[in-house]
């Protein structure tokens, strides 16, 4: 009998934690820009983008760097040249912003990434020395100034 | 010296057809360099890339190089001069004895036998086969063991979060960086920044090149009047030879 009891309440448990109720405040799942245009296209469907993109641009990654081979298809620089827009306003969102192409997902799937510690994160011609492009460097270069007393400008 | 830069000829002329550069006058190279791989091909030993600095033609005060190779790779500093990267810096030699000065810019030799390589815990710091040193960064830990193998202290560390690089050059903290005699730009048939500057400037104090094809310019010139290595004692066979010293 007890371990009837035990056995029911275990399934009743499990299925409660298989399938929870769903509220109304669930995460919103990420907008992301598409590219604009008639006829363009990534590389490979979209699917198969959303599993496999880091592989592609890792293997490109050594390629490049150590062979210089340097193709297109799979190239970092094109993702950005092509997926990384301004919007209406001209303004460019920055990679530390969930309006940005990378990590509008990212953010969501929790998944850091620091390709942008070191690599643009926007085309080349929206490149702007003066400009701040994250909100977090910006903060510490104005800690760096109030430190060092300097008073200048940081650029 | 020149037997070292002309070890692969023999086999280069034998591999493929040798097409000359063209230039317009002597150590101005158009934009299109000879040789130049397509872009889905491997580099390879054929080409050893290589600069030829004539001292002579290099004006001390004048910092064209320099201002090209920071625009091109995106090089901003944050007032702090004994931290902030520099790729190629301006050095001047005076004679003791005569009081003679002469000016020349210095960057990373892109030595045959790299110091740098060898001490790199991670490989990192490596090599292309057509002799352009580099550095990985995705593998870089920081160490810094190569800045102090380098005998020409071409290397800096990025000490500072960097924000806006150009899309060309990626940069980071925390990662070690030299002159990559301007891979990027020589893999799409250009020439280094520093080099095309000078040129623009009328001061014709660089060329650059393939040392391995004796039909290039910088080869014939090297056979003609020589290129001296700075720290030849240190038998690193360098890319970067200079003439005036
Ligand atoms: S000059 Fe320095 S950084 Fe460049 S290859 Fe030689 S040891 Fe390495
Ligand atoms: S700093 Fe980076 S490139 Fe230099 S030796 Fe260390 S790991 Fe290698």
């Amino acid at each position: 009998m007890i371990n009837r009891f035990l056995r029911i309440t275990f399934i009743l448990t499990g299925l409660v934690l298989l399938f929870p109720v769903t509220g109304s405040a669930e995460t919103p799942l990420p907008v992301i820009h598409e590219p604009e245009g008639d006829g363009v296209k990534c590389v490979e469907p979209e699917d198969v983008m959303r599993r496999d993109h880091m592989n592609f641009i890792l293997h490109q990654r050594d390629e490049t760097m150590h062979e210089g081979i340097r193709t297109s298809k799979y190239s970092f620089a094109e993702c950005i040249n092509c997926h990384v827009e301004p919007d209406d306003n001209g303004n460019i969102a920055a990679a530390d912003s969930k309006d940005h192409f990378c990590n509008a997902c990212h953010e969501y799937a929790a998944v850091t990434i620091d390709c942008f510690e070191c690599h643009a994160d926007r085309p080349q011609k929206f490149i702007n020395r003066g400009g701040k492009s994250s909100a977090l460097q910006e903060e510490m270069h104005q800690m760096l100034t109030v430190i060092e007393g300097t008073g200048g400008e940081l650029k | 010296m020149s037997d070292c830069v002309n070890q692969s000829r023999r086999s280069f002329l034998e591999k493929s057809a040798v097409v000359g550069a063209i230039t317009i006058a002597p150590g101005i190279l158009l934009h299109q360099v000879a040789n130049a791989k397509p872009d889905d091909q491997p580099v390879s030993d054929t080409v050893r890339w290589g600069m030829l600095i004539n001292t002579n033609n290099c004006e001390q005060g004048c910092t064209d190089c320099i201002d090209a190779c920071n625009t091109e790779h995106g090089l901003v500093g944050n007032n702090r001069p004994q931290s902030d990267t520099q790729y190629i810096r301006k050095v001047t030699l005076r004679d003791k004895m005569t009081g003679h000065e002469l000016s020349l810019p210095l960057m990373c030799q892109h030595c045959e036998t790299a110091p740098c390589v060898d001490v790199c815990p991670t490989g990192a710091s490596f090599q292309r086969k057509d002799g352009i040193a580099l550095v990985d960064k995705h593998i870089c830990i920081g160490c810094r063991y190569c800045m102090m193998a380098c005998p020409y202290k071409a290397r800096s560390f990025v000490h500072e979060a960097v924000n806006n690089q150009t899309l060309s050059a990626p940069r980071g903290k925390g990662t070690v960086e030299s002159c990559t005699m301007c891979v990027h730009r020589v893999d799409k048939d250009q020439i280094p920044a520093c080099v095309e500057a000078c040129g623009k400037g009328k001061h014709d104090a660089m060329m650059f090149g393939d040392l391995n094809d004796p039909n290039s310019e910088i080869s014939k010139e090297l056979e003609k009047h020589g290129g001296k290595q700075i720290r030849a004692d240190l038998q690193l066979n360098t890319a970067v030879r200079y003439q005036g010293l």
